[in-house]
């Protein structure tokens, strides 16, 4: 007999053809926001230079002028980089700490009500309250309560950035198809079988969505707790309010991007660890 | 030709032992009234490939999924006289975080047999189908047909010797859809195992049975059965000899008298 095969040789995907395409693909990408930036520099100059010469220097310096007050060692002022870095690094940590808690609490608690019907009734509607509650309105309370220690920053972080891991996980743990449950059912799997085989893994690039999501919240958490809790160790938010009250506008502008960085690259860091972790196999639906 | 068998074959006088599928007077009625199924008799014996043929929505699936136990007959018993049952959905139903051969690994894993024991099975199952050489390869990476392909070497590892198939082709290309039909007749012809299949395809109904059985409208009934009687192995060209599309004539008319 013949066997009439749609397929006889092993097809491989061929790494260099991505590499190959990666080049005009960058410039696809990245061309369009770099001249949207180029743009935003060049009106950022013509306003900075319109209200130099109303004598209005304080309010929007040039992005030279930021760059060269704040950032680089000068002999006459005193760079504010190593301030910069170590309130960076605190605020760093203290968004990481914060996040990390938000994963293992919104992982946990998305699986726990993954399990029972019930069980997602009683919980659901207080990971909600935690979405719709001014965390902003909790921080004197948490300040009042735990003091203004470096817990009560890490606090704040996780209560903002809780809820997209809470219902993200929940999502993909639920988003099972109903014929590949129904495969593990005829084997007779365990409850945990299914979660370990099957919900989880499938659960995992929504993870990875709502961790990105997370992160960005876990740094605003880090910079607004600042604001409110000003003892201890200065962190980004405090540096940022100092310089505001002091009219620094260079330093403060500084701050303020230098905080942007940080939030941008949790963001970037969280999606590559995303797509290191599930890409290989995940395709979006587009 | 894989010379790997992964059930001993049956002589052909097994045809007539004990049926491994016995659906007495069976009755579906879902707890909001809807009447899926009424009155089924139906029996299934190793080395007869049954399909069942029906307009949509007329309980076919419903018949399946009662026979692998997923569902409850509400009237009317349902007996399997075997545990080995390979259940084919209508999607390829693959994990898509898993290559051909761990998916393929699957079901025995689930039923904790040693690594090397399912590791030795699935290569062996994708062999059968043809798929090797994929085995490194991710659901993502393959076609509708190669990844039913991936799914029916998955059923074969269990050594089944009931197999339910839920439209298991409705979703591929005519061309595939046939090319998957010879090769699934080429392995029931190696194997005899006993095959309960659900098409709404005629021709591919006439094509794979033994026996073709014709369901009504909802509440689903049996209105006719039809004996095949086209030898195996089959040729693919049966398929434009005339028998064959007088057998197909009378199955469709069969078909439309029971809609009416």
């Amino acid at each position: 007999m013949t066997r009439t095969l749609e397929a006889t040789t092993p097809k491989t995907v061929n790494p260099s053809r991505t590499v190959a395409t990666s080049t005009s693909a960058r410039l696809r990408n990245w061309g369009p926001p770099l001249v949207v930036f180029a743009a935003i520099i060049v009106v950022w100059y013509a306003a900075a230079l319109y209200l130099e010469s109303l004598g209005r220097t304080t309010v929007l310096p040039t992005p030279h002028r930021i760059v060269i007050d704040s950032f680089l060692p000068t002999d006459g002022g005193r760079p504010i980089t190593t301030d910069l870095l170590r309130a960076l690094w605190l605020s760093t940590e203290v968004a990481l700490i914060g996040l990390a808690i938000s994963i293992v609490i919104g992982i946990g608690w998305a699986v726990l009500m993954s399990q029972a019907r019930w069980i997602e009734r009683s919980l659901f509607p207080y990971a909600v309250f935690l979405q719709c509650v001014p965390i902003l309105a909790l921080v004197p309370l948490i300040g009042t309560t735990l003091g203004y220690s470096f817990e009560s920053r890490i606090l704040v972080c996780v209560l903002i950035s809780l809820f997209p891991m809470v219902s993200n996980t929940l999502f993909g743990l639920q988003a099972v198809e109903r014929s590949q449950r129904e495969l593990f059912k005829l084997q007779g799997a365990s409850r945990f079988t299914v979660l370990t085989k099957l919900q989880f893994p499938n659960a995992m690039p929504a993870i990875f969505a709502g961790m990105r999501i997370s992160a960005g919240l876990a740094v605003v958490g880090a910079i607004v707790g600042d604001f409110f809790f000003r003892r201890g160790q200065p962190g980004l938010g405090i540096l940022i309010n100092n310089y505001a009250s002091r009219v620094q506008t260079p330093e403060l502008f500084a701050a303020i991007i230098t905080a942007a960085i940080l939030g941008v690259a949790i963001f970037l860091i969280f999606g590559l660890i995303g797509r290191l972790a599930v890409g290989r196999w995940y395709e979006p639906a587009s | 030709m894989s010379t790997l068998t992964l059930t001993p074959t049956a002589v052909s006088t097994d045809v007539a032992s004990d049926p491994l599928l016995d659906f007495r007077n069976v009755a579906m009625q879902f707890p909001n009234g809807t009447v899926a199924l009424s009155g089924v008799d139906l029996t299934v014996k190793r080395g007869e490939f049954v399909t069942v043929v029906g307009p949509s929505g007329c309980g076919k699936s419903t018949l399946l999924r009662i026979a692998s136990g997923l569902e409850n007959a509400s009237e009317g018993t349902a007996t399997l006289a075997t545990k080995r049952i390979g259940y084919v959905f209508q999607d390829a139903t693959l994990l898509p975080w898993r290559t051909v051969q761990s998916n393929v690994e699957l079901l025995a894993e689930l039923n904790g047999q040693p690594k090397k024991a399912r590791a030795a099975k699935a290569r062996a199952a994708i062999d059968l189908v043809g798929l090797s050489g994929f085995e490194q390869n991710l659901p993502k990476e393959l076609s509708g047909g190669m990844k039913m392909r991936t799914s029916l070497a998955r059923s074969f590892t269990l050594d089944p010797e009931l197999f339910l198939f839920d439209e298991p082709f409705g979703a591929l290309d005519e061309i595939t859809r046939e090319r998957l039909g010879d090769e699934l007749l080429r392995i029931f012809v190696e194997q005899q195992f006993a095959a309960l299949f659900i098409t709404h395809s005629v021709a591919e109904a006439v094509y794979l049975s033994t026996r073709v059985v014709v369901m009504s409208g909802r509440p689903g009934r049996i209105v006719d059965t039809f004996e095949v009687p086209f030898e195996h192995p089959r040729d693919p060209d049966l398929r434009f000899t005339p028998e064959f599309a007088k057998l197909c004539g009378q199955v469709s008319h069969a078909l439309r008298e029971g809609h009416s």
